[in-house]
């Protein structure tokens, strides 16, 4: 096979090579966190006591982050921590993304370097500290030995250190004497009413350079004599190539090559253009025999059916489902939850540098503990010859969190059958992204309960059926007698005593791909039970923000903290319509992070407009008050949008419908509401927030729109309800 | 060859016509700050002024811009474009970014259209850029906060 590039575009391109890793990461033979705290200075005048923080000659702290930034604020949260321990001016503080390294970047929470199940803050909250704790002891004691004074008599405060005899100084004319100590063990960390940093507004550190278009993403690395990739992928799921004709592609100009990759067929060329009309003018045929050929409305009455039959057992309380046989009246609905695409705003993109030995690897990679053994093992490298540099990513909401690694894969298969050396951006389109599978799981939750001659519960039963997201990956060993729980997460553990519960769980097969998309199984959960309780709480004759307190247990404080917050914020008096307008309240907790919202909603003929949302949130110590509002917001604006508009939709013979931003539609401005935060004090450790803001927006808004029209939606989007 | 004004400083390139000038921008010119979100302009991520009219370059054929000044968010100045980026940076507008240059570009030219926009001005000015972290909040307040700050 001939090579995409020739060797000569190859050499030219190395020559400019720079190693781009800064960290020194030859940390001693430790496991574990203590590994993270090693020393090691990148040059003779920084300092870097842990592979978290390096403190440069201009007094600049960098924090080193494990986790990937896409909005979700770990640039800033994560840096706060070490600002904070550090005594340290938040101007003085920067941020950039750590590489893949298993051993002293992973989720604490996950055992490998991953961001996911809004983690971030919960499992950083005491390494980074402790990152900073160190750092901190360390420049104390620099200071203390060049000063000849007693560390103990030594105090900083907004990065300036100094002593009572009046001499001070900034971290970085330390930072050389301080990188010849040897690092804490163990540093000390502040207590709560300690800290300076930590429960303020401090300015986002990634903003200046996203308001001047300077942040450079994945799209944006540019290689000499780089390739831009695009592939044809099958238009059904499960599909594979029978044959292709790439002659009047060839002949578009700019194109280099076509190939035959596991996952379709790529073409080459030396511009985006190019690779795009080469694309267009390929021919393939594709072999449909292992194809998902059903149409969603068939799916919808499988899944429907396997519903019926009510599944395993996903939790059992009191009699289970007994309790509504015989029941005075029985309230049922089924709950009808389409594919979803996630649709960053950054398509999937990767660029990848393949040289003679090894490659480098830039990358949206939101697990690079499962992306780079999947592009070694590809490539046939060794694992220290490649590097995987984590970028920015344009948005996620779960759809680079790959446990398969496939983009990973496609990348690395472009590269191998390229056939040497060279640089290649494979770049997915929109189309691409929404033809793309990887969907929130198509979902039917079957919903009964019963209530006896006196109106009270004498049952409730959620039968759940989807396709498994952890089966057939390499998640699949954490599922426990066949069972997924983020298949039906929310359904279970609910807050509410509600006697006898029974939750179902029928797992469905399909080709069709399947990811967590924002909240995981709480897309759906949060919004079946909440609008399932408050259509039993109305055939009670309850307020639906009373009824729920006096149904949620008592051990379940915080969920009642916020759903008392918030009927304050809203000022809730029982009045479900005034005038033209009504108001809806569902709380669900999701990630540990407890969020209640309400949402004033009128009728602009036929459809919702959504005016005003309060919110209210408890995830404990609130690090970054402003990062909270503003992923409450996004999360609402997120979930909103996807109640409202959005279905990836199979048509007859299992094509997707929806191609692009005209047929899957997204929230803009003037569809998105008011939104009014509060954040609970506590004194909890931390938990995330990029995910928790969704689940209670749709079910607020239903609840809302049936108060105000009688109509229960039980089959989202509402478009659908409404055209139907 | 087509050659136009790209942010004050006249250029050349040698692509086919049809060529949209988004990816002339991006892949010929590495002025990477115009996004690619949708290719069809229904996002609004790759908004430029042309000749001071905001314009989306992904379905903009470079063949359009032939003699034209081109302003990409590298480029902009201007007491509407600081006032906007300052608005944004205060009020912390940016979650992932993407759409952020074309949200910026579509903000400074409205308040150089309006200087003082009512809410419904911001609907009709940016209902065409698309911010999937759903950042429309701090946005729509930040435009607000420029205007004032321009009238101030």
């Amino acid at each position: 096979m001939t090579q995409v590039l020739s060797r000569r575009n190859f050499l030219a391109s190395s020559a400019g090579l720079v190693i781009s890793m800064t960290l020194p990461l030859a940390a001693r033979a430790q496991s574990g966190a203590a590994a993270a705290f090693q020393s090691g200075a990148t040059d003779e005048a920084s300092f870097a006591p842990n592979a978290f923080v390096r403190v440069a000659p201009d007094d600049t702290v960098t924090v080193i982050i494990k986790h990937i930034e896409f909005g979700q604020g770990p640039f800033t949260g994560l840096a706060t921590l070490v600002a904070e321990e550090m005594d340290a001016d938040w101007s003085q503080m920067r941020a950039e993304n750590a590489p893949a390294n298993d051993e002293l970047y992973k989720n604490l929470a996950f055992g490998m370097q991953g961001t996911g199940g809004s983690t971030a803050m919960a499992n950083s909250y005491m390494q980074m500290r402790k990152a900073g704790a160190a750092a901190r002891a360390m420049l104390v004691a620099a200071a203390a030995e060049d000063w000849g004074v007693p560390e103990s008599e030594i105090t900083i405060s907004k990065g300036q250190i100094s002593h009572g005899s009046g001499k001070s100084s900034g971290f970085g004319a330390l930072a050389e004497k301080a990188a010849g100590l040897t690092p804490p063990e163990d540093p000390p960390v502040k207590s709560a009413d300690q800290f300076v940093l930590i429960g303020t507004d401090l300015p986002k550190l990634d903003t200046r350079a996203k308001s001047t278009g300077t942040a450079i993403f994945t799209m944006d690395v540019y290689r000499e004599g780089m390739v831009t990739v695009v592939v044809a992928h099958p238009p059904k799921f499960g599909a594979t190539v029978a044959s292709y004709d790439d002659s009047a592609a060839l002949e578009v100009p700019g194109v280099q090559a076509v190939r035959q990759i596991p996952q379709g067929v790529a073409v080459y060329a030396t511009s985006t253009h190019a690779a795009l009309r080469g694309r267009e003018a390929l021919s393939v045929e594709w072999d449909d025999s292992a194809a998902e050929t059903r149409s969603s409305a068939a799916i919808f009455e499988a899944f429907s059916k396997a519903a019926s039959e009510g599944g395993k057992d996903a939790e059992m309380l009191g009699d289970g489902a007994a309790g509504i046989d015989g029941a005075a009246q029985v309230i049922e609905a089924e709950f009808r939850f389409p594919y979803l695409a996630h649709a960053p705003m950054e398509p999937l993109d990767g660029v990848i540098e393949v040289r003679e030995e090894g490659a480098e690897v830039w990358m949206g990679s939101q697990f690079p503990a499962l992306d780079k053994p999947t592009i070694v093992q590809t490539l046939g490298l060794s694992p220290e010859s490649a590097q995987l540099n984590v970028m920015l990513a344009g948005g996620s909401f779960g759809r680079r969190a790959q446990d398969t690694a496939h983009f990973a894969g496609e990348l690395a298969e472009v590269a191998k059958a390229a056939g040497g050396p060279g640089s290649f951006k494979l770049v997915w389109t929109r189309e691409d992204d929404l033809h793309g599978g990887y969907y929130r799981p198509l979902t039917v939750h079957k919903m009964r309960a019963g209530l006896d001659g006196d109106g009270k519960l004498t049952g409730w039963e959620d039968v759940v059926v989807n396709q498994s997201i952890m089966a057939g990956g390499p998640m699949a060993q954490m599922m426990q007698d066949g069972m997924d729980p983020t298949s039906y997460e929310g359904s279970t553990k609910m807050p509410y005593d509600l006697g006898n519960v029974r939750v179902g769980w029928a797992q469905q097969e399909s080709p069709v791909s399947v990811l967590w998309w924002r909240s995981v199984g709480h897309t759906h959960t949060g919004y079946a039970t909440e609008v399932f309780l408050d259509m039993v709480l109305e055939a009670q004759g309850k307020d639906p923000v009373q009824g729920r307190l006096d149904l949620i247990r008592e051990d379940a404080a915080r969920d009642r903290g916020v759903l008392e917050k918030v009927a304050e914020m809203a000022g809730w008096d029982g009045t479900k319509v005034k005038g033209d307008k009504a108001y809806g309240v569902a709380v669900h907790e999701s990630f540990e992070t407890y969020v209640a919202q309400i949402a004033e909603v009128s009728d602009a003929g036929g459809y919702p407009r959504v005016h005003r949302v309060w919110c209210a949130v408890d995830c404990g110590v609130a690090v970054n008050p402003n990062v909270i509002r503003a992923q409450m917001e996004g999360g609402i604006g997120y979930g909103l949008g996807s109640v409202l508009f959005d279905e990836i939709t199979l048509a007859d013979g299992g094509a997707v419908l929806q191609s692009n931003f005209d047929n899957y539609r997204m929230l803009r401005i003037h569809e998105m509401p008011e939104v009014t935060v509060e954040i609970i004090a506590s004194d909890a450790d931390p938990t995330g927030v990029g995910e928790p803001g969704v689940p209670p927006i749709g079910p607020a808004v239903s609840n809302a729109w049936r108060a105000l029209t009688g109509k229960s939606v039980t089959e989202l989007p509402f478009l659908k309800t409404m055209e139907a | 060859m087509v050659s136009f004004e790209l942010n004050g400083k006249d250029v050349s390139v040698d692509v086919p016509e049809e060529t949209p000038l988004l990816w002339v921008l991006r892949d010929e010119l590495q002025m990477t700050g115009t996004k690619f979100g949708c290719g069809i302009a229904q996002c609004g991520a790759c908004t430029v002024m042309l000749n001071g009219m905001t314009r989306r370059s992904c379905v903009t054929p470079v063949s359009m811009v032939d003699g034209s000044s081109v302003t990409t968010i590298e480029g902009i100045d201007g007491p509407e474009a600081e006032a906007v980026q300052a608005a944004w940076e205060g009020l912390d507008v940016p979650q992932c970014g993407w759409c952020q240059s074309g949200q910026v570009m579509s903000a400074t030219a409205l308040l150089m259209e309006i200087p003082k926009p009512s809410d419904e001005d911001i609907d009709n000015a940016m209902a065409g850029n698309i911010c999937r972290c759903a950042t429309y909040v701090r946005i729509r307040k930040a435009i607000h906060d420029a205007a004032d700050k321009l009238e101030g």
